[in-house]
Formats: C-alpha cells, structure tokens, sequence
C-alpha cells in the first residue's frame, strides 16, 4: 500500500477536523480527494506530509509511519500545499537550486533540468518566481514537489484559481506523472476527477461518505431517484406532470423549465416524451442532473 | 541546516540587506569614533576603541533587528514555512539555518573595524601602544552580544508573522537584555540579590570581556541566553504540533 490511513482523527480545540478516518491507496492509483470546503481534506493532507501530528489513529505512507519516521518519508514524498506558497524574489532555478540542497541530490543540474521540462517551464526558465503568472507559479510549485522523484505525490488543490486552459494543461501534466507515480489529489471541482482519477474518496463535514471507483459512483445514481432538467417549448400544466405515475417530484425553474425527478426503475426520458405529446408541446431541452458526478456529491454532502 | 543557510545568506545579500547593514553599521561607527566632535578618538587623546565598543551595542539593537524580523515571520505570512515543514528538514535545522546566516552577517559587519583597530595601534605613541589583549576581548565580547541579539531576533520573528512587531519586539527584547537588568540592579530593589540580577543582563558580562579576561562564567553566560532563545523560537514553531 502507498498511503494507509487508519482510524486518523485530528481535533483542533474542541472541533474535529477529520472524524476517524480510514482508508488505503495502492501503488500507481490516482485518487481524488473530494469535499466542499472546511471538510478535512487539507487537513488530512497536512498530516500525510508530516506537517501536523494527529490526534489519534495511524497513517503510514509506503508502509513506513507518519509520526515515526518523518524524515525518511519526505524524503520520498512530494507536497504541493494548498495556496502554493512560493518565494517571489527568488530565480526558478535558484529556487530549485534551494530544494536540491535540502534534499542533497547528488546530480542536481540534471534533476533541476529535467523537472523543469516535464513541467513546461522551460521557456520561463530565467525569470523570478514573482514575474511568472499563477499558471506558472503552479508548475514551479509542482516541480519543486518533483524534484526528489518522489513515489507519493499529495497536491493540494493543484487548479484553484487557474483559467481553464491552465487548468487542461495541469490535468495533462499530473495524468502523465500519475503513469509512474501514487497520486492523492485535492480538490473540489467534480469535473477534475473525472479527468484525472481512477477513484474518488469523498468526505464531509471530517467523514468519509464515499470511497469508490469513478464509474460506480456515478452507476450508484443510476439506480435510485434520477432528475431530469426538461424546457418545453410552451408553459405546461404541473399538476398533470405531478400526477404521471412514477413522477416525485416537480420542481418549476422557470416558466416553462422544470427539474422533474422520477422514481426508481422509470424511464423519465419516455414518460417527458409521451406527456409533451398529450399536451401538444415540445420538449427543446433535456438534461439529465443525476449522470454528473456533481449530483452525486451535492447528494452524498449535503445534510449528512 | 546548511541548504537553509546558504538561502539565508543568497537572500541577504540578493535583498540588499546585507550590504545597508554593514555600510550602517560601519558608517554610524566610523562617525562616532573618528568624526564626531565630543568624545572621538583623535580629540579625546587615548589609544583605544572604548568609543565603538560603546556604541556598537546600541547601533546592533536595531541593526541586528532589523536583518532577523523576517527570517521567520515572512516565512510564516507567505506559508512557505509549510513547505519547509514537509520537506527532510526538522524545525531545528530551519532554526540553526537561519540563525547562524544572521550570525555571519553579523561578523563580517564587525570585520571590517579591524581597521580603526590597526589605525589605533600605528597612531599610538609609541606605536602599538593599545592594550591589545582589551581590545581582542571586546570583540570577543561584542560578536557573542551581537550571537545573544540574533537568537532575541529570531524569537521575535517566530512568534508573529508581522514583519514590523517583530522588529519592535525584538529591539524592546535586545535593549532589556543589554541594560534592563543593569538599570534594575541600580535601583536597589532586591537587597543583597542586586548582584544576582545585574549578573542576568548582557552588559555585566560585555564589560567583563571587555577587560580582556575571557571568563568561562561570561562565555555560559552567553551560550546559556543563546540556547535560552533559539529554545523559545523552538517550542514557539512546534506549538503548530500541540
């Protein structure tokens, strides 16, 4: 196992940041680590660094423990923290330089100019961290947690606050490096994991509420209430839709734009279909809410 | 412990601090010992530096001050500190790092008046007339004041991560240090413990060394107040951990 988390609770104060938490990572997986804000995920992550002790539980990264041997650990994880805390006067080099030294890589020129080309800085590669743009920033970020070549990689939201095209070319970049190496990412943008990761840990509230394969976290909703978002062409009447058997529930967004959730087993894509005829209108607009990873999680988070 | 203190060093001289530091240092010193009207050395007629090892002291409060108030605090404002925190580093490494690249600023600004030490010693008549066993005390005496103000500074930079409060916090710390319990033994609250609270200031062991006599007491003395410090900035970065 790359990452084993057992029982992990950390309690500031009085509040509990994770509530015994537990759960395990293989070599070579890509997990995302999901929750809106506030809900552990940092925390969890500043523990598997070895920035912070737990409270209780264990957590051990390539079978070595956390609390025990931290040493020995960062010298074999990279840690991109969350607000990618840089120093701006310093050369990208220099910077690199700096963290070469701490890890005492004996061919640091080659490990310096080889993270710099895998993280496409090499066209900024003369400039001050302060004059990159966040973009950049974040690559440099991501290169000095490289730098070691590390088995384990622990990024802390490694797109917030990037444009889109940043954000593709990020993804790309950490899809690449999770060929080789174990992956634990933060973040709380569905659409990421479904880009970059094999699987979703999902917590809330210092909980894990779910633990699971991307695909099957998305089947999960296939088999139970589905909600459709339907734009018919003319204002229809609600109560009729209401009554349709295996309709729940009608929810009007607009006048005529409704959110229709149907029950168990009902194929809602039929039934919008035949009840735009009987009430001779057209259906212009139909998506279904319940695919998208993001219901799952609204789902899975919200009043748990 | 050395990858933190070369960056110290590269930033210092990289930032300019450096170079304002020692040129300040220099300047308000070779003005008060050979320029300034009252009481510099060519008018007051003695072969001997007691001028700059006067001044010193009081220029280092915030000098010295000034070169530690971001070591820490700007590290902790910036969340770089994470970084170094999950990096094979232990706090200890970090501190020492840091600590001593202040240290070594701190000498070469000294260095350099080794000068005014050999002017001294052709100008006396005869030549070479400068008690020189004094005058190597004081420097003695005058790098480890400036080795107690750097672990002060590095404290105070530990415990806010405002550049400004750490500054003011640690020249109000130096300056307790270097006469507070001078002035509080002279007051005579404390009967017969008067001498036991003297003995707690930096300025009772200053003017010891200062006679030329290295004195084991004194070097303890310093050394004690030092680990006193770098401790306190310690336990003040592991509280993260509590």
């Amino acid at each position: 196992m790359s990452i084993e988390i057992k029982n992990l609770t950390k309690v500031y104060g009085t509040q509990k940041a994770i509530d015994s938490i537990s759960f395990s990572i293989s070599a070579g997986e890509i997990v995302g680590f999901l929750g809106p804000n506030g809900a552990g995920k940092s925390t969890t992550m500043k523990i598997l660094s070895g920035y912070i002790p737990q409270t209780s539980g264990n957590a051990s990264i390539l079978g070595m423990d956390v609390a025990k041997e931290p040493l020995k650990i960062k010298e074999r994880v990279g840690y991109l923290p969350e607000l990618n805390p840089l120093y701006n006067e310093m050369y990208i080099k220099e910077y690199l330089q700096f963290n070469a030294d701490i890890y005492k890589i004996k061919n640091a020129k080659e490990a310096i100019e080889h993270v710099i080309e895998i993280t496409g800085l090499t066209l900024e590669r003369k400039k001050k961290i302060g004059q990159l743009s966040k973009g950049y920033k974040q690559r440099v970020g991501l290169a000095q947690a490289l730098l070691n070549n590390p088995d384990v990689l622990i990024l802390d939201e490694p797109t917030s606050g990037l444009d889109p095209n940043q954000m593709t070319e990020i993804r790309k970049l950490i899809v690449e490096l999770g060929k080789n190496k174990t992956i634990l990412l933060s973040t709380h943008i569905m659409q990421e994991v479904e880009a970059m990761c094999s699987r979703v840990i999902i917590i809330n509230k210092g909980k894990i509420v779910a633990d699971d394969q991307v695909g099957n976290i998305k089947n999960r909703l296939k088999n139970t209430a589905k909600t459709t978002r339907v734009r018919f062409r003319d204002t229809i009447e609600v109560n009729k839709l209401k009554e349709q058997s295996g309709v729940e529930a009608v929810v009007a967004i607009e006048s005529n734009v409704y959110e229709v959730t149907a029950s168990n087993g009902t194929d809602l894509a039929e039934l919008l279909f035949k009840f735009a005829i009987a009430s001779n209108t057209i259906i212009t607009e139909q998506i279904e809410l319940s695919e998208s990873l993001e219901n799952v999680f609204h789902q899975l988070t919200k009043n748990v | 412990m050395y990858s933190i203190f070369k960056k110290e060093i590269r930033s210092f001289l990289s930032s300019l601090i450096a170079y304002v530091v020692i040129i300040v240092f220099l300047l308000l010193n070779g003005l008060f010992t050979w320029v300034f009207a009252d009481g510099n050395v060519l008018t007051l007629g003695y072969a001997n530096l007691d001028v700059l090892f006067y001044m010193a002291p009081w220029i280092f409060i915030f000098l010295i001050s000034a070169i530690t108030m971001r070591a820490i605090s700007e590290e902790i404002k910036q969340g770089t500190y994470e970084i170094l925190g999950t990096k094979p580093l232990t706090d200890l490494n970090i501190i020492l790092g840091k600590y001593f690249a202040a240290v070594v600023l701190v000498f070469f600004a000294i260095v350099p008046t080794f000068i005014y030490f050999y002017s001294i010693y052709q100008l006396g008549l005869p030549k070479g007339n400068i008690d020189v066993g004094a005058t190597w005390g004081s420097y003695i005496g005058l790098i480890l004041l400036g080795a107690c103000y750097a672990a002060i500074g590095l404290f105070a930079s530990a415990i806010t991560p405002n550049q400004i409060v750490a500054f003011i916090f640690s020249m109000v710390l130096c300056f307790f240090f270097y006469v507070g319990f001078q002035q509080l033994s002279n007051l005579n609250l404390f009967g017969s413990k008067d001498s036991i609270v003297q003995a707690l200031g930096i300025q009772y062991h200053y003017d010891s060394i200062s006679r030329g006599v290295v004195d084991t007491r004194d070097l303890v003395y310093f050394g004690s107040l030092i680990t006193f410090f770098l401790g306190l900035t310690y336990l003040t970065l592991d509280s993260r951990k509590w």
